[in-house]
């Protein structure tokens, strides 16, 4: 079988056994299904409720996108910015420290105070949680050239700017796959955390909703959305860590 | 291969005045030295494994260095020394990311200098990479890497050449070959080569020098000129002789 199908198929199996332990002991237990509704239920909900999870599910998708790519546009900006500029580095790395001690989770309150239950307010939450992983593991990395490179730029002549393009960006891509791999983690939390604070759509929304009325099948059927949803992203970064890893060499 | 190509290589070098002290985190790694590597020549500094050997390469280059120095490095020439020095360590320090001939010319990238590809072409077949130019660091084998480290380092085309244990990596068979293969291009230059192989050192220099704490002492070569056969007798005497003075009792002695 081929490596491809064969992954496919294993995670298949994985997902398989899970649902039917789940359904045994929904099934065998006999809670009642406002507590936990069985894998059957919930599917039925994803059909049934079809149209209203798929709107909710793509404006927490859309919101999901352009939150991770502004974080990670901003970290990657920053890194590169402590990197050529000792002045830089010297002034912003311990305020970047300090912040990063600050649970943004705790924030988003307040962001939803400044910039409304809209979008504008969820993008910069998942941005700020984003931003910080990126920034971090990548200039770590940009910071840690080996000494056998280092030499090669020093004797080249190299100045900042050609040494970070030639050497330290291209040595310093795991440092942006590790990152990336904390962001798809933490940015399907940010998205839940930023449509509970405030919001009157997305599937974090909507769970809110159907917790309330006690519609758990529904509740369940936004959540599998969102589990499927991060797992496009994580499917992403994964495919683009292989490619790296090929290209790169490390 | 055009002749243009390669007409510099035999370039000369300048002489390379070294005297002072080197002094480690916690002892004295070399006492007082005062020695002249003469220009255009092969100087080998034998010595065991961290005494300090590397330091003074790094030193020469103007690297930075755990070791502290006392004393002076220059030219003979009075020219700075920083600028005219390639150098080879025994790690490739190739680009993984980069093929073979990319990474010939990355100093000259490095520089914001546009690199000259042809020259880049005709130096890795000098070396006998023609068919692997486009191959990636890990696609190559540790000799065939050390050859691309040469390439680069004769297309930097300085005239004091810096190596550091660049061939202790390698099979006997390979080191044997690239030995050759750089006393042949690296001709005429200013080469530092630092080893811990007597054979190494009898085998390339044409003057040679014992490093250890109490100071450098120069070491009596044999009168034929190198790359010298590793197995004539004179250079077998040689080795022993060198081997002895480096610590290794002799058999006899030992019995």
């Amino acid at each position: 079988m081929p490596i491809a199908l064969h992954r496919i198929w294993r995670g298949a199996a994985s997902f398989l056994l899970a649902l039917t332990i789940w359904q045994l002991v929904v099934t065998l237990s006999g809670v009642p299904r406002f507590i936990l509704p069985g894998p059957w239920l919930v599917v039925q909900a994803l059909g049934a409720h079809a149209a209203l999870l798929w709107q909710n599910a793509l404006w927490s998708a859309g919101n999901l996108a352009l939150g991770l790519s502004l974080g990670i546009f901003l970290g990657i900006e920053t890194a590169l910015l402590l990197t050529l500029s000792r002045r830089a580095r010297w002034l912003l790395r311990p305020m970047l420290v300090v912040a990063q001690a600050v649970p943004v989770f705790a924030l988003a309150p307040v962001i939803t105070l400044w910039l409304g239950y809209g979008m504008p307010s969820k993008i910069v939450t998942i941005a700020l949680v984003t931003y910080f992983p990126i920034a971090s593991a990548l200039f770590d990395r940009l910071m840690a050239l080996p000494t056998g490179l280092n030499d090669l730029s020093r004797l080249s002549g190299a100045n900042r700017w050609r040494e970070t393009l030639l050497l330290r960006l291209p040595y310093a891509v795991p440092g942006l796959i590790s990152g990336l791999r904390l962001a798809v983690v933490y940015g399907p939390l940010a998205v839940l955390i930023g449509e509970w604070v405030g919001s009157s759509r997305g599937l974090g929304h909507l769970m809110l909703m159907a917790n309330g009325r006690g519609q758990t099948a529904l509740m369940f059927a936004a959540l599998t959305l969102l589990a499927a949803l991060s797992l496009v992203f994580w499917i992403v970064v994964e495919a683009l860590a292989r490619w790296a890893a090929r290209r790169f060499y490390i | 291969m055009g002749h243009g190509v390669l007409a510099r290589i035999g370039m000369t070098g300048p002489a390379i005045h070294l005297s002072g002290g080197l002094e480690g985190a916690e002892a004295t790694l070399i006492n007082g030295f005062d020695i002249t590597l003469p220009a255009s020549r092969w100087s080998v500094l034998l010595g065991p494994s961290g005494v300090g050997k590397t330091s003074l390469l790094r030193l020469i280059a103007n690297l930075p260095c755990a070791a502290r120095f006392e004393g002076r490095i220059e030219a003979q020439d009075q020219a700075p020394l920083p600028p005219r020095v390639a150098m080879m360590a025994q790690d490739d320090q190739l680009l993984p990311w980069a093929s073979a001939i990319e990474n010939v010319v990355i100093a000259t990238r490095l520089r914001g200098e546009r690199p000259d590809p042809d020259r880049a072409c005709a130096l890795l077949v000098e070396v006998g990479l023609g068919a692997e130019m486009a191959r990636k660091p890990a696609e190559l084998s540790a000799g065939q890497r050390q050859r691309v480290a040469l390439a680069r380092t004769l297309y930097e085309d300085r005239p004091v050449v810096l190596l550091d244990e660049p061939f202790s990596a390698l099979d006997v068979l390979t080191r044997h070959k690239m030995q050759d293969l750089a006393a042949r291009l690296l001709k005429g230059r200013t080469v530092v080569l630092i080893t811990h192989d007597p054979a190494e050192a009898l085998r390339l220099a044409d003057h040679a020098w014992i490093v250890e704490r109490q100071g450098v002492t120069p070491c009596t070569l044999p009168a034929t000129r190198p790359p010298r056969r590793i197995d004539a007798p004179e250079t077998l005497t040689a080795q022993a002789d060198l081997l002895g003075r480096m610590g290794l009792a002799s058999p006899n002695k030992a019995a």
